[in-house]
């Protein structure tokens, strides 16, 4: 129950929410632009959002 | 086609359902009956909430980790005040100076001491420590016991899981493979719906990560690991209370297995490139090597790490909204915490094919750098 965790874990989930939801822009607007492209805008954004998501994860568990 | 699920094993299974019925029933069961399963204690009414609280943490923290038996359900029972554990006991397989085999009803789920010649084993919080007569373990400063533990082969239910999950995997895929023999190139049975999945494997996986001429040597590795972590990851959300790959001994092996690989096939352009790389001053190769060396390194620990946290977490989460069902003891917070339970069992569902769909698409990436074609413009 100390402090500093707490507030480093909530620190580390707005890092993590940030990066996703900036991911999610920029696929989006891509996906405006070209809409026949949208599977692989998909799939390249999913890789990202994992890649974020599991940073976030190893620093939740080490804090 | 046939070349790939030739070399695929598994067998067919016959259903007699009609298809996206049986997907739905099954997919219905596995998050619904998590809730149903969640009661396996009977407290008396005068408990206290914080009796509560603990012993829902303690009943996450042992389905987090593995166990010598297969317990489905446990309760108290109420005339007796005993715990009634329903489930099968696994062997343990222990080795101390010589091969010890007992069934793990021998001990009792920590409760007794077994006797074997003149050694006593006890079961002291999931692990089989070797003490005297009475069952003593002695603590050192850190509050850890400091008994000596034998290697510990025991068949425990991650084991049990594991190759239920091989056999499974086996008998599906060589179905599939015999179903093209006898129908010319046409899956039938349920072997069909994973078709597209391998095809997708070797099409959007394998060939732009690893290249078109060097693809053949992974299909196996990247379809068997992409099937295995799936099926894991969906077995851990069934009622069955097991927690595979939230183990972290197990993504890790995974990982090295992935690692192994990435360092067998390596070319010398490939370890070229992290130690030595061209076209760059000899000051900056000395202080790149180091960095590139740790990078070697950091990338299997990502997929072990992404991996085991994913999964471990949404177990805790899953398993903390449902105990909130029983913490809000009146009729609007239990079906609120229902619902946001099995909203949450659903995204858990996609996570699991997430999951694996990460980790075969990363190990591929790390193939495909490490057999590299050397190309013209350094």
């Amino acid at each position: 129950m100390e402090i500093p965790a707490i507030v480093g874990a909530g620190l580390v989930v707005i890092g993590v929410g940030i990066g996703i939801g900036s991911i999610g822009r920029g696929a989006m607007e891509a996906i405006g632009r070209q809409p026949d492209a949208t599977g692989k805008i998909q799939t390249v954004m999913l890789i990202a959002a994992a890649l974020v998501e599991g940073i976030g994860f190893a620093a939740l568990f080490a804090v | 086609m046939t070349y790939i699920c030739s070399k695929i094993q598994t067998i067919r299974l016959v259903v007699n359902m009609p298809k996206p019925f049986y997907t739905y029933f099954v997919a219905f069961l596995m998050v619904s009956f998590n809730t149903l399963y969640a009661k396996t204690s009977n407290t008396k009414d005068g408990d206290t909430p914080s009796d509560l609280k603990s012993e829902i943490k303690a009943y996450i923290l042992h389905h987090l980790e593995d166990a010598h038996d297969f317990n489905l359900l446990s309760y108290k029972d109420k005339t007796s005040g005993e715990k009634v554990y329903i489930g099968m006991p696994l062997p343990v397989i222990l080795w101390d100076n010589g091969l010890k085999i007992f069934s793990s009803s021998k001990l009792k789920h920590g409760k007794s001491v077994v006797q074997l010649g003149e050694n006593h084993y006890k079961l002291y919080h999931g692990k089989i420590y070797k003490t005297d007569a009475q069952g003593t373990i002695t603590y050192d400063d850190h509050h850890h016991p400091a008994n000596i533990k034998p290697l510990d082969f025991s068949i425990t239910k991650n084991v049990v899981s594991i190759l239920f999950t091989a056999l499974l995997m086996f008998f599906l895929f060589r179905g599939l493979a015999k179903s093209y023999q006898k129908n010319g190139r046409i899956a039938k049975g349920v072997g069909r719906f994973f078709e597209p999945i391998i095809l997708y494997v070797r099409d959007e996986i394998a060939i732009p990560n690893i290249g078109e001429k060097h693809h053949r040597r992974f299909m196996g590795y990247l379809l068997t690991l992409f099937f295995f972590i799936w099926f894991l990851n969906l077995l851990g959300l069934t009622p069955l209370g097991i927690n595979v790959t939230g183990n972290i001994a197990i993504t890790f092996c995974l990982a090295l297995i992935t690692f192994v690989i990435t360092t067998l096939v390596g070319k010398k352009y490939y370890w070229k490139h992290i130690f030595w790389m061209p076209g760059v001053p000899w000051p900056m190769k000395i202080i790149l090597a180091p960095i590139e060396l740790l990078g070697l390194m950091i990338k299997p620990f990502s997929l072990m790490i992404r991996l085991y946290a994913n999964i471990s977490a949404g177990h805790i989460v899953l398993m903390s909204l449902i105990a909130l069902i029983f913490i809000f003891k009146n009729w609007i917070g239990s079906s609120l915490s229902f619902v946001l339970a099995f909203s949450i069992s659903i995204i858990e569902i996609l996570v699991a094919l997430l999951q694996a769909y990460i980790f075969t698409v990363l190990s591929a990436l790390y193939f495909g750098f490490a057999v590299e074609e050397e190309h013209e413009d350094h």
